[in-house]
């Protein structure tokens, strides 16, 4: 027992961050699950629809009012899709290139995992800081990730062997190499405001009231980066990848079964991730100008307010998908090429001149 | 690119052949290769079973080769071996997002050859025109959905189709089938107006108004749907002529030409409407034409119901087939009755009506186009021969020379446009 306790103590950074990896991702699958969820019933509301109405667990849905409720909520839909996933044929076609397709969904889902890891999701609980990895260069980190993901869809398209997703394969990565690019450009400033790469420094850098914010002060780099994250999660209006209506189901048209639910937990994971990281770098992160909740948790008897922290960080993060999901269902596609011309020529020059009109003003505020 | 080719050939005329195959062949590698791509005949956006063999050079079309006939059923053979009455619910199976159009299409056709088109009591008349812009409605409707559905907005499809239900609803307390309706007989109609249709429609022609706005608002001015629409597939005047289109296609293009005008059938010179004409001729035109169509078909079905002869309930007895038992069904108490009845049942069920010799071209302005029927008669119940002049097949017939230079996504983006079915495409 005492070594237990034991190696605890010596490798206490270890074991926290463990337990805090354990901790997001707890939070995280659920969280995709029923973002596929709200996905169907807000695409219901707007469409005039009732949505996922009718899974049932045996015991619950026989409870007086509580269980035809949450029946009629849909709330065991997310079980229900996870397991036919699990049952449904796992094809694999013989002309596919094996070891790619099977390399595919992995590679697209787990860096929309690993962006979570720099992303601070709340203040202090005890003496903790609530981010699994501190880095010094946070946003270096997740721009260095999230370009890996674009891998998984083009190996996809690739190894599949086949006509539709070999065009879907080419779409994603011209898309997604350049928005990326808008992207990176969008947060410069935002650094330059900062002048940290930390995400915690970003976001101690917006405790200061409600107009701290750093979208109520960079609100083109905000509104180029919310963009340039629907064209990198590849959802509408930049489905093109994917675009069922033209390339069947784009780069995942050849997958089935789990491995074809890999790439829908990718890109609704990829969705929680951009909207955490907008989160964090333009509305606040974990703080709320009201009520003291903007300073750290005190390490003696801030618990509550360590938990309400990170309570505010997914409400934020949840309005943010909301918005994901509602542009999705109003909103027709691009063409391949207009998309690539408003990358391009629209949102790299506005990004540039945003750099050099932040720089310029920053220079004259700090100029002797 | 200079290459040195060895050629082994004997005679001149050979070698000139091998030497234009090899030049022909350096062609190629210097444009690369084009990929063949084959959309269809089941594609989430060719709405049916349609077929194009595609060439791609990237994402550019450079040869589109439309492939049909995977929903052939012999129609028009089927129709000489059966009584012109048989063949109607055939007709509903033509286009079959407008089944009543058809109907009266059809029926039309042959009593155009029986010589009784003008004697066709008023208030069948009215029944017909109501039928025929209630299909319009409902497959403009589900041509607009799906055209908005191809270029990625998913919720207008699932609007339309909203309304869509009502008319089914419509159509259902009408003729008793939702779908298949086989509303119309020769020389009249199965039946009469069922009492409370004629309220339930008008609060129809209010609900749907608000949908078309709903989608407009949706769409119209919607700066996506511009860029994927406007200039794309632009069909100029004189090449809709050409390629004999008709319908919202050819109106898109700013040719004013609709059989409802140009060559009247029922009460429609009667009746008052715009015919709505684009001026480019792209995407956009077209769906702007079908917009404004359902308006004015609105338009037009409630001044049917205004001026519909008996009233709602057809208080005075206004008759809706024609007075002639050689050609309409006698009914049943008659037949039970009436010795003469009887023999007409008879004839009627076992032979059907007696069309005289002769060959007849009736077009009705349907939903997609001009539906046409050619009829030749040798006499009898049976024709000799009925083409049927399928709209959607002909509008089709402009791919080859319309798809190549766009890109991949244009082609859902026109086929939507073009807005066919393929049911009447392949008969």
């Amino acid at each position: 027992m005492d070594s237990i306790m034991d190696f605890i103590y010596l490798h206490r950074e270890l074991v926290m961050g463990l337990v805090k990896i354990c901790a997001v991702l707890a939070v995280l699958l659920p969280m995709v699950a029923y973002s596929v969820l709200a996905e169907r019933k807000i695409s219901a509301f707007i469409q005039d629809r009732v949505g996922p109405n009718r899974v049932a667990l045996p015991l619950l849905g026989s409870v007086p009012v509580l269980g035809p409720f949450l029946t009629r909520l849909g709330i065991w839909q997310p079980l229900a899709d996870g397991l036919k996933s699990f049952l449904k044929e796992d094809f694999t076609p013989n002309y596919v290139r094996k070891a790619y397709f099977w390399l595919a969904p992995a590679i697209a889902l787990i860096p929309a995992f690993m962006t979570m890891a720099v992303i601070p999701f709340g203040s202090y609980i005890g003496t903790e800081k609530m981010v699994i990895a501190d880095l010094n260069v946070g946003i270096l980190y997740t721009f260095g990730i999230v370009s890996l993901g674009v891998y998984g869809l083009v190996l996809a398209g690739y190894a599949a062997n086949s006509k539709y997703p070999f065009l879907g394969g080419i779409r994603s990565s011209a898309q997604m190499i350049s928005y990326e690019i808008a992207m990176g450009m969008s947060v410069i400033p935002v650094f330059m405001l900062v002048g940290d790469l930390n995400l915690g420094k970003v976001i101690q850098h917006q405790s200061g009231g409600l107009f701290s914010w750093i979208i109520f002060q960079q609100p083109v780099a905000f509104f180029i980066f919310m963009v340039a994250a629907f064209a990198e999660t590849n959802r509408l209006p930049f489905d093109l990848p994917e675009s069922e209506t033209e390339l069947v189901g784009g780069y995942h048209t050849e997958y089935s079964s789990m491995k074809f639910a890999l790439f829908f937990m990718g890109e609704y994971s990829n969705m929680i991730a951009s909207s955490a990281m907008m989160v964090t770098l333009f509305l606040g992160g974990w703080t709320l100008p009201w009520f003291g909740l903007n300073a750290n948790a005190p390490a003696e008897g801030g618990l509550w307010i360590g938990i309400a922290h990170i309570g505010i960080f997914l409400a934020k993060v949840l309005v943010l998908m909301s918005i994901f999901i509602w542009v999705r269902w109003m909103l027709p596609r691009f063409r391949y090429d207009q998309l690539m011309d408003l990358g391009w020529r629209r949102f790299i020059p506005i990004a540039l001149a945003n750099i050099v009109i932040t720089a310029v003003i920053l220079y004259l505020k700090h100029a002797p | 690119m200079a290459t040195t080719h060895e050629f082994e050939a004997k005679d001149t005329v050979a070698r000139a052949a091998v030497v234009s195959r090899a030049a022909a062949q350096d062609q190629d590698q210097l444009q690369g290769e084009t990929m063949v791509l084959n959309m269809g005949p089941s594609h989430p956006s060719t709405h049916g079973v349609l077929r194009i063999l595609l060439e791609l050079d990237g994402e550019i079309i450079t040869k589109a080769v439309p492939d049909l006939g995977y929903l052939h059923r012999g129609d028009e053979k089927i129709a000489e071996n059966m009584t012109y009455t048989q063949f109607i619910p055939y007709t509903d199976r033509l286009d079959y997002l407008a089944p009543l159009a058809n109907n009266v299409a059809y029926s039309l056709a042959v009593e155009k050859l029986m010589g009784i088109d003008g004697a066709l009591p008023p208030r069948c008349q009215y029944i017909r025109v109501i039928c025929c812009e209630l299909a319009r409605i409902s497959a403009h409707l589900l041509g607009l959905g799906a055209f908005a559905m191809d270029v990625g907005a998913l919720t207008v499809f699932l609007h339309t189709f909203t309304e869509r239900e009502k008319v089914y609803n419509l159509a259902e307390s009408l003729t008793g089938a939702r779908f298949t309706t086989s509303y119309t007989r020769i020389g009249g109609l199965s039946r009469d107006l069922p009492s409370g249709w004629v309220a339930a429609c008008r609060r129809f022609c209010d609900e749907v108004v608000v949908n078309f706005d709903e989608s407009e608002k949706l769409l119209t001015r919607n700066k996506i749907f511009l860029d994927r629409t406007r200039d794309v597939g632009v069909i100029s005047a004189a090449m809709a002529i050409d390629y004999g289109l008709t319908g919202p296609n050819l109106r898109g293009s700013g040719v004013d030409y609709d059989v409802r005008r140009a060559r009247p059938y029922l009460v429609y010179p009667e009746l008052e409407f715009d015919v709505a004409v684009g001026s480019v001729g792209d995407s956009h035109d077209r769906y702007l034409v079908r917009m404004e169509e359902m308006r004015q078909s609105v338009r037009i079905i409630r001044q049917c119901l205004d001026r519909l002869p008996g009233g709602a309930d057809n208080a005075t007895r206004e008759p809706i087939n024609i007075p002639d038992g050689k050609t309409v069904l006698p009914s049943k108490d008659k037949v039970l009755t009436s010795m003469e009845e009887l023999i007409h049942q008879f004839i009627l069920v076992t032979q059907g009506v007696n069309a005289p010799p002769g060959e007849v071209y009736f077009g009705a302005e349907n939903p997609k186009g001009e539906l046409g029927f050619y009829i030749h008669s040798k006499g009898g119940g049976t024709p000799n021969r009925l083409k049927i002049r399928g709209p959607s097949f002909v509008n089709l017939s402009i791919l080859p020379a319309l798809l190549p230079g766009h890109m991949m996504s244009d082609v859902v983006a026109i086929l939507g446009s073009i807005d066919f079915v393929m049911g009447e495409a392949d008969r």
